[in-house]
């Protein structure tokens, strides 16, 4: 502490703000842990096709729970071994990759844009729109959402459209939360008042002089929503009623593992691990980006 | 504060009301209840049996009243499945749920709350940094996941405990560890921060400096004022903790409420999923709406804004 202090003193004046961020940013190893990691995961998702050399469909009942790599007895073209219907299980990983991150995203997209919508204008106009705002807000948290989720998914039928749009429209609390706070700390300011006086039109304050001055919230919002996303509908295709089989999910491969985890550990760690990895990435980046662009709220 | 207590009560059953109403036509209009009853070989005549007998032919509106009427004096009609009062289903099943509530909210109160106040007195130290890995890796573990490796472990490899089940205090050992861990996060960082302020507050200053002996600083002066937004926090982690406990309770075949939802999810049994719904959502209202009325007791502030 001491000794960074010393030397912004002594350059005070020429350290440009690119600069600083920049130091912010190489100088916190949560951020930059959770980007390599996402970074890993994004790229298996995208070159899922290069990386695998089977199929995570093929069934292949003769070579059924190989053991991965480091245990006796695997097979040399099964790195992470087989599951019980021999599907290769590195192939299944690297395609679930894709389901998650898929979730992750469009489930993130929909909720933001809900959240945003209902939390920017509780805070810009208050008063009534506020109190029917925080209402709704009340009301979705009262909503169990797990056993929602499962009631609606279990009606219309499990499939990762159903799922999207599910979560998607239970999970935007949070946005409407935040966004709600942060446009009511700015709308009074000075800008926003300048554009009112030069007669903007309010979509044109909204989007231009309101929304840039949030992005970061709600950038650091998204990345938590995303990991929550992405955790609920493991949770889901875990308790059956999420994706489908033969999709390759993660919390579906979990699933399908659970029946020989006494003899095949395996067939529920590695999935598992990577889930976790995967969460924990989006996390620390989420946590790391709030640290970075507003470095007085870290706590 | 009775008009802040009046207005709070009537926020309260606003939203339950709203909630029913909402999980009602979730429930009613996604599916055809008749279908979902009579099974996929059902003929029309059996459909139409079936939506004369519970009523599903009629107006929507007329069939929400009469249910919400019902549910208000307590009767949420029959189980579709068990064919039994729903009610007397539920209330059978809810000890084991509250149960495991209590122990969960306690077990993770009782880890995180000293965990975070050792963070607090010394930060950055080794304890703080492994108050923060427990934290941060509690938020990114799938609770299903946590749950599987215990039973792993704990029955299968060491035969310690018992995989599942609800008989003996044991059965309730794991699942409440692992309901627990998933509240201790959020508790563990409003205490650590919550006693960060506190302890850099004057009060406290002054306190040390009369020459107040450390462990009376620390429970007397600062745990005392940093604890309270953390008694509200527990509470509404206890009411998300119930409505979680549906995975925990499938994992370990721990026979509570959240059991009984799963169970009935998968055999369509509305009437049973609709008043589940319903119960998680007013402990969830009931645990905040308690927690408002405790703080606005301690803080005049919030009462009058």
């Amino acid at each position: 502490m001491t000794s960074a202090s010393a030397q912004t003193s002594e350059s005070i004046v020429a350290v440009s703000r690119s600069v600083l961020l920049r130091r912010r940013v190489f100088g916190h190893y949560g951020l930059l842990f959770g980007l390599a990691v996402l970074g890993i995961v994004v790229a298996a998702a995208v070159f899922a096709p290069l990386l695998a050399e089977h199929s995570p469909y093929t069934q292949n009942l003769a070579a059924r729970m190989k053991p991965p790599f480091w245990m006796a007895g695997s097979d040399p073209s099964h790195l992470l071994g087989t599951d019980q219907l021999g599907r290769d299980y590195l192939a299944r990983l690297l395609y679930g990759a894709r389901i998650s991150l898929l979730i992750g995203l469009v489930t993130a997209l929909i909720s933001g844009l809900i959240g945003t919508a209902l939390g920017v204008a509780a805070g810009y106009f208050g008063g009534k729109v506020d109190l029917a705002v925080t209402f709704l807000i009340n009301v979705r948290l009262a909503m169990p959402v797990v056993l929602v989720a499962l009631a609606i998914v279990a009606l219309f039928g499990g499939s990762l459209q159903i799922v999207i749009l599910v979560l998607g429209f239970l999970l935007w609390d949070r946005f409407a939360v935040v966004m709600r706070s942060s446009v009511m700390q700015i709308r009074g300011l000075e800008y926003v008042n300048a554009a009112r006086a030069i007669g903007c039109s309010t979509p044109r304050i909204l989007l231009s002089e309101i929304m840039p001055n949030v992005a970061n919230n709600l950038i650091v919002v998204m990345t938590l929503e995303m990991a929550h996303a992405i955790l609920l509908e493991a949770a889901l295709s875990f308790l059956g009623l999420g994706v489908q089989p033969p999709t390759p999910s993660w919390g579906l491969m979990i699933s399908e593992g659970k029946e020989m985890m006494l003899f095949q550990p395996w067939l529920i760690t590695i999935p598992g691990i990577a889930l976790f990895l995967l969460v924990l990435a989006i996390n620390l980046l989420g946590d790391g980006l709030r640290d970075v662009t507003a470095p007085e709220a870290k706590g | 504060m009775l008009a802040f207590a009046l207005k709070r009560l009537g926020l309260a059953v606003l939203v339950t009301f709203t909630v029913s109403a909402i999980s009602f036509s979730l429930l009613h209009l996604s599916g055809d209840p008749a279908t979902a009853i009579a099974g996929e070989n059902a003929t029309e005549a059996d459909i139409a049996a079936i939506n004369e007998q519970y009523g599903f032919d009629r107006p929507f509106a007329e069939q929400y009243a009469e249910w919400l009427w019902n549910a208000v004096q307590g009767d949420f009609g029959q189980s579709y499945y068990f064919k039994l009062p729903v009610a007397e289903l539920i209330a059978d099943r809810l000890s084991v749920t509250m149960t495991l509530g209590v122990c969960a909210i306690s077990f993770a109160l009782l880890t995180a709350v000293p965990l975070g106040v050792l963070a607090a007195i010394r930060p950055n130290s080794l304890i703080d940094r492994i108050a923060l890995f427990i934290s941060v890796a509690g938020q990114a573990m799938p609770s299903f996941w946590f749950g599987l490796i215990m039973i792993v472990v704990f029955s299968i490899k060491f035969r310690l405990l018992p995989p599942s089940g609800s008989e003996t205090w044991r059965h309730f050992i794991m699942p409440t560890i692992v309901l627990g861990y998933y509240a201790m996060p959020a508790i563990m960082r409003l205490t650590r921060a919550g006693m960060l302020e506190v302890l850099n507050a004057d009060y406290v200053r002054t306190a040390r400096a009369k020459g107040a002996g450390a462990g009376r600083v620390l429970f007397k002066h600062a745990l005392r004022n940093a604890i309270v937004p953390v008694v509200s926090l527990s509470a509404v982690q206890m009411g998300f903790m119930l409505g979680g406990s549906i995975v925990v309770e499938s994992i370990f075949a721990l026979h509570g409420a959240g059991y009984l939802a799963w169970e009935s999810i998968g055999r369509h049994d509305l009437p049973t999923v609709q008043a589940l719904i319903l119960i998680f959502s007013c402990f969830y209202i009931l645990f905040t709406l308690l927690s408002d009325l405790a703080n606005a007791w301690l803080d005049p502030r919030i009462r009058v804004g």
